[in-house]
């Protein structure tokens, strides 16, 4: 027992697994999922919903699963800002939900964590937006049912507008101006959300590039998006734009508060704004950025898949068939009571008359006219590497270039692993 | 005098925290309640740490994306990935610099503190309480009023009203990363969390310094104030000092809640834990990466622990008092 190493090796080892254990030992503590008991009889599934910011939400979520006799769903309403982690990590474990929402994304397929759906969704795939059966479809397998549409888009005070002489914008130069003599004292022009994520895809769009093309290779790595990613950073540090506000950009309070004149939100919050401001409430798209570019709108939106790894596949399936594509009556609750969001089936679309009049309409014109939809090639992985990019040349004062360099290795990194 | 064998507790090696009945009981089959006591200790570590970093390092040999039981072995390339992509080297630099301010201020303000409540005639119990109450609340919970009603970015934010005062503009603390305003908001949410607790480990050790060393000192010339601070209480309080530091050294490293909650989305001001979160369990579930990372970052920390153990002696055991 050579006195000093080894004596100290054996305690100081000892000491830290201690510390390690215990922190593991905390961490084993919190094994709340949900899953009240579970009943020994009678089938129960698991459902994943993101928390919705509309008023009766939640409720109407379990109210249309108590209607279902067949088995007892139970609604996992999953607050805080990152759904999608909480939602890939458990999907990995035993406690996985039996069917959650979310966005396609091929990785899901890829991985067989998703089932396929198609023979629930082909007696009324007519029914639906053809973009949104494409949007879900890999190898002709379609993998999630589409609940809501929700096109993203700016909303402003047309009474401040007015009294600062500006016209609505139509260029991203002419939204840059706008906001510059919007800002007052106590109101600042515009905001675009707290991390700016939210108008990255239609910055790109409206460059005239796209995030991929058709061949699933790189699409967004052009000249005027780095003109736009330049713009940005201009607006950005020109002290028009509302930023650290209280609530991020799906929430209409910036712009109900009367903290900006302009705000990039969602259709969603259109009832509030109504509700708050009256008819003092406009919408555009987001403006071209180059002269090639055309105004545009990321057609947002939210799906039910079903765990392909789960233990109720064929339950879950019957559950979504009732719900999603059976139950017209709470499709439109669901589309139309809350938020707003346009029902992706078209005869629902139809018979939607809060729709069809007023901004709301003007709202799904802005959604048919230049509306994107999403592309299930385009995986988190890489709207994180975008995320980046304007996080390093936007809120930082990098390189846009580089920027889009260093975005360029992760996505073709993730590409190669989806596509081969 | 290691008592964490068997063969060493043979011999009556419990001598030191001895009394007579539970000796007596014990003495019989030692080697048996040595498991007795030890094994549920033992069995939870082996799950909860050893098998977990076990598996890690495997993990960081395979392709596991939205997996943890991979089939692709990649060999190294996970570890290249993560020592190619700036992000996880930043982060050690973040990590740095972080701890860099975080240590010394707050073993600053926590001995400050103490001495503050040490001398109070009145009330010292309720001042000791109301400076370590903030240690109750959790990182996530003053994060988020820090983010969102003292430093938000708009008119009605605390700082920015405070500021207002002075004609200054509102200032965008946390999504502007220039200037880099946002470490005051992390520095400020864990200084006011962390030092009360520390300031407690002062205090006792403060009431720990035998009066009649100040006597003595006083005795012999010593000014009451700096003098008497730098020659006798600061040496006095070395021992807690060094485990202050330790300790807060340790918690830096653990760093993640108020990085991860203040700074959503950014490419900057990540340590460590949180760049391996967003790799490997946020959005990306690259566990092999995020593998890699953590048992590069492992090995990081057993060098800087042998290292240290070998300057400061920490751990070497009783013989070195």
């Amino acid at each position: 027992m050579s006195a000093m190493s080894s004596n100290w090796d054996r305690r100081s080892v000892l000491r830290a697994a201690a510390g390690l254990s215990a922190a593991g030992a905390l961490a084993a503590c919190g094994s709340n999922n949900g899953r009240s008991g579970g009943g020994s009889s009678g089938k129960s599934l698991v459902q994943y919903f993101h928390a919705y910011g509309e008023a009766g939400t939640e409720q109407a979520i379990k109210k249309y699963a108590k209607a279902y006799d067949k088995a007892a769903v139970t609604t996992q309403w999953i607050t805080g800002s990152d759904f999608e982690s909480k939602l890939f990590a458990t999907l990995l474990t035993k406690n996985a939900p039996d069917l959650f929402e979310f966005h396609p994304q091929i990785q899901l397929v890829k991985s067989g964590q998703v089932a396929d759906l198609t023979d629930i969704i082909d007696p009324v795939k007519d029914d639906f937006n053809p973009a949104d059966i494409t949007s879900h479809t890999v190898d002709g397998k379609i993998y999630g049912v589409r609940m809501i549409d929700d096109p993203q888009f700016f909303f402003y005070r047309p009474s401040l507008l007015e009294k600062a002489g500006v016209k609505v914008p139509t260029t991203l130069d002419e939204l840059i101006e706008a906001a510059a003599k919007l800002t007052t004292g106590k109101v600042k022009g515009l905001f675009l959300g707290n991390d700016l994520h939210a108008v990255i895809n239609p910055m790109i769009w409206s460059a005239g590039a796209d995030t991929l093309d058709e061949k699933n290779q790189i699409a967004y790595h052009t000249d005027g998006v780095i003109e736009g990613i330049k713009k940005m950073r201009k607006l950005f540090t020109s002290g028009d734009l509302l930023l650290d506000a209280p609530a991020d950009y799906w929430d209409p309070s910036a712009l109900n508060q009367g903290l900006c004149a302009m705000q990039f939100c969602g259709m969603w919050a259109m009832p509030q704004f109504q509700q708050t401001l009256g008819d003092d409430i406009g919408v555009f798209p987001f403006p071209k950025v180059t002269d090639a570019g055309k105004p545009s709108v990321y057609n947002g939106g939210w799906s039910m898949f079903v765990n392909a790894k789960g233990k109720n596949v064929d339950l879950a399936k019957e559950y979504v068939k009732w719900l999603w594509i059976d139950q017209k009556k709470y499709q439109e609750d669901w589309a139309t009571s809350y938020g707003f969001h346009i029902p992706p089936r078209t005869s629902i679309a139809q018979s939607a008359t809060k729709l069809k009049s007023g901004l709301p309409a003007e709202g799904v014109k802005l959604f048919n006219e230049y509306g994107h939809f999403d592309n299930i090639g385009w995986t988190q992985a890489m709207i994180t590497a975008l995320e980046d990019v304007f996080a390093d040349s936007v809120r930082k004062g990098g390189d846009p270039g580089a920027a889009l360099d260093k975005a360029d290795k992760t996505v073709d990194r993730e590409l190669k692993k989806l596509f081969g | 005098m290691s008592t964490t064998t068997t063969r060493d507790l043979a011999r009556p090696a419990p001598a030191k925290a001895s009394k007579a009945r539970p000796r007596r009981g014990l003495r019989g089959s030692s080697t048996f309640n040595f498991w007795l006591f030890t094994s549920p200790f033992l069995i939870g570590l082996v799950i909860f740490v050893y098998v977990p970093i076990g598996w890690s390092i495997w993990l960081s040999f395979f392709e596991a994306r939205f997996t943890v039981t991979p089939d692709k072995f990649v060999g190294f390339d996970n570890y290249r990935f993560m020592l190619d992509n700036n992000d996880f080297v930043g982060s050690l630099g973040t990590f740095t610099v972080f701890a860099a301010f975080i240590v010394p201020t707050t073993w600053a303000l926590s001995l400050g503190l103490a001495m503050l409540v040490n001398r109070l005639r009145f009330l010292r119990a309720f001042f000791r309480s109301v400076f370590f109450l903030p240690t109750a609340c959790s990182y996530v919970a003053a994060s988020l009023i820090w983010k969102m009603s003292l430093f938000n970015g708009v008119r009605f934010g605390l700082a920015n009203t405070v500021l207002g005062w002075f004609g200054v503009e509102n200032i965008a603390w946390l999504a502007n990363p220039d200037p880099p305003w946002y470490w005051l908001v992390i520095l400020t949410a864990r200084l006011w969390l962390q030092s009360g607790f520390y300031m407690i480990l002062f205090l006792a050790a403060l009431q720990n310094i035998p009066q009649e060393l100040y006597e003595a000192a006083a005795i012999d010339g010593a000014k009451p104030g700096w003098q008497t601070f730098r020659h006798i209480t600061l040496p006095q309080l070395r021992a807690t000092s060094t485990a202050v530091i330790l300790l807060l050294l340790v918690a830096a490293y653990q760093a993640f809640d108020e990085f991860f909650n203040l700074l959503s989305k950014t490419t900057w001001g990540r340590p460590p834990l949180v760049e391996l979160y967003y790799t490997a369990l946020g959005q990306n579930q690259d566990y092999g990466a995020g593998s890699a990372g953590a048992v590069m970052l492992t090995l990081l920390i057993v060098v800087v622990t042998l290292f240290q153990g070998r300057i400061m002696g920490f751990g070497r055991g009783d013989e070195s008092k």
